[in-house]
């Protein structure tokens, strides 16, 4: 009697707290998604479906944005990654422990810190284009922060540990007499690395997409502290009709409208790259 | 030929890659440290190089709303950080030990709540607040908080739990122990060093916190937000400072972590 009732009780204080916190809010944001009304006569729910049609219309472009500014970040990340983990992976020896830690060291510094000195490190009189621009290498007119290249560099650095690890961690667990066993057949290292390791590096490349493109799309930090008007990205949007136009209902149909997006589009990936479980890596 | 042209590869082009990108990685870290000796004025540290100066260190609790929103920020950290881990915890312990209707309810519930867009949560529980008209402040930066931070201790401290020796717990229960006393004199000492993980996790997220504290915080300012409030505005010196601080705190304490996770083994 009390065995069976045992994992009931231990599950049940958190799995309360998640119900009531992040389940169930899940609800109220589709609710709030069909109400009409404004801050001062109150909101009611009334199957508004055209807060939809209105907020993919009025803010398309900000979606397709955030998509594109995603996914080159996450492109990039990927290509700058790929070769540190394996380097650390197959390479790293005695050092493995290190080369961890410093890819962890971001970490140690507030997000918002470390977006903010990216702010320092490109602004138009900082240290590089400062510099630059003090030896008559630039135009005075040069400029990076606003650009769309400012924003998805930030991205592209903020996300990188998360597409590291995991690819990190997939590498690492590559059985090394498998790697001996094809030079051993006489594949040269590229055959070994098209071949071998990269085939059984996927899962990890999958995890690390998913890991870097979700939260990615999402963000406006990074659009907000490095970019401009003509940055501006989906986030920004959502925080900026939730928080200072009080337009509730047009704020929760655009996240619901992101959420569903990247639910589709995460199963539609997953069934092309027949991945397996994701929890693994998590 | 082939060899060579691959030693090469391996030899130089590869190490001066991982070098970039670890340099990539740490640059903004050097340029915060930096600035924070940047002899600049006290409303804000200018983009422009102006000199050495000392002088921020002894100043960092100078601007009282700064102090109140690290103090804030402290504060939710430490109060998510505790019920979070008790609740990962339990839900832990009852995945790894117990086959049970649910369970499998229980871990997709998990997954979700890790692979959400920190947005959807933040916009969620922000509707649930905006239409039973709770007022937004610390409690509610702390439920959120805490709904985030369940799901990562539970991993954690699962991953820890795996291989978990039960026969331990058994010869306890043999010897006349209560279920209580079995778990905190025989299964918590154990698990331990895999809660304090789930625990510093569940610290260095929650501290960090911007996009669901910023949905759910009303007015009050955590650390992170008070900096991005600033960014339009100018960053005093002292951010930059405290940055420095908790950047050097953190890396001593995992340094001193991993000797002695050394020195065991």
């Amino acid at each position: 009697m009390g065995k069976r009732l045992a994992p009931y009780m231990l599950v049940f204080p958190g799995g309360a707290w998640l119900l009531l916190f992040f389940l169930i809010p899940l609800v109220f944001l589709a609710s709030v998604s069909l109400q009409t009304g404004n801050l001062f006569d109150g909101f009611r729910f009334t199957w508004h479906v055209r807060n939809y049609v209105d907020a993919i219309d009025r803010y398309r472009v900000q979606f397709l944005r955030s998509l594109l500014y995603a996914s080159i970040a996450t492109a990039i990340t990927l290509v700058a990654s790929y070769p540190l983990a394996y380097w650390i992976a197959f390479r790293g020896g005695r050092h493995k422990t290190t080369f961890l830690f410093l890819l962890l060291l971001p970490f140690f510094v507030s997000f918002v810190i470390r977006t903010l000195a990216w702010r320092f490190i490109l602004s138009d009189d900082g240290i590089v284009l400062g510099t630059l621009k003090d030896w008559h290498l630039l135009p005075q007119s040069f400029h990076v922060l606003a650009t769309p290249t400012a924003v998805i560099a930030g991205i592209a650095y903020n996300f990188l540990p998360f597409m590291a690890l995991p690819l990190y961690v997939a590498l690492d667990r590559i059985d090394r007499s498998v790697v001996e066993a094809a030079h051993d057949l006489y594949a040269n290292r590229l055959q070994v690395f098209l071949r071998v390791i990269l085939p059984l590096s996927i899962p990890g490349v999958f995890a690390g997409v998913l890991l870097t493109l979700i939260p990615a799309v999402g963000d406006y930090v990074n659009a907000f502290i490095l970019g401009g008007t003509k940055t501006t990205m989906i986030g920004n949007i959502i925080q900026l009709e939730y928080l200072t136009n009080f337009h509730y209902p047009v704020a929760a149909a655009l996240s619901f409208v992101l959420m569903i997006g990247l639910l589709i589009g995460v199963f539609a990936y997953a069934r092309v790259l027949g991945a397996r479980s994701l929890e693994e890596y998590v | 030929m082939a060899v060579g042209s691959g030693r090469r590869w391996t030899r130089w082009v590869l190490p001066t890659y991982v070098a970039v990108v670890l340099i990539y990685l740490v640059s903004p870290i050097v340029v915060m440290i930096v600035y924070s000796f940047n002899n600049s004025g006290f409303k804000k540290v200018s983009f422009r190089w102006v000199g050495f100066t000392f002088k921020w260190y002894p100043r960092v609790f100078d601007k009282p709303d700064l102090t109140a929103a690290l103090k804030n920020s402290l504060v939710v950290a430490g109060v998510s950080t505790v019920i979070a881990t008790t609740l990962g915890t339990m839900i832990a312990l009852a995945l790894v030990r117990y086959r049970f209707p649910g369970k499998g309810a229980a871990e997709m519930v998990m997954f979700m709540n890790i692979s959400a867009p920190e947005i959807v949560l933040g916009a969620s529980l922000l509707s649930l607040f905006i239409t039973f008209g709770v007022p937004r402040g610390m409690v509610t930066i702390i439920i959120a908080h805490v709904m985030f931070n369940i799901a990562y201790v539970t991993v954690t401290v699962r991953a820890r739990l795996a291989g978990f020796n039960r026969s331990l717990e058994e010869a306890a229960q043999d010897l006349g122990a209560g279920p209580w006393t079995t778990f905190w004199r025989v299964t918590f000492p154990i698990i331990f060093p895999g809660i304090l993980a789930g625990g510093l996790l569940a610290f260095a997220l929650s501290i960090d916190d911007f996009v669901i504290t910023n949905f759910n915080a009303g007015q009050v300012k955590t650390f992170p937000l008070w900096v991005y409030g600033a960014v339009k505005v100018g960053i005093p010196p002292q951010v930059f400072v405290m940055g420095t601080l908790i950047f050097m705190g953190g890396v001593i304490l995992a340094i001193t972590n991993l000797m002695l996770q050394r020195r065991k083994v």
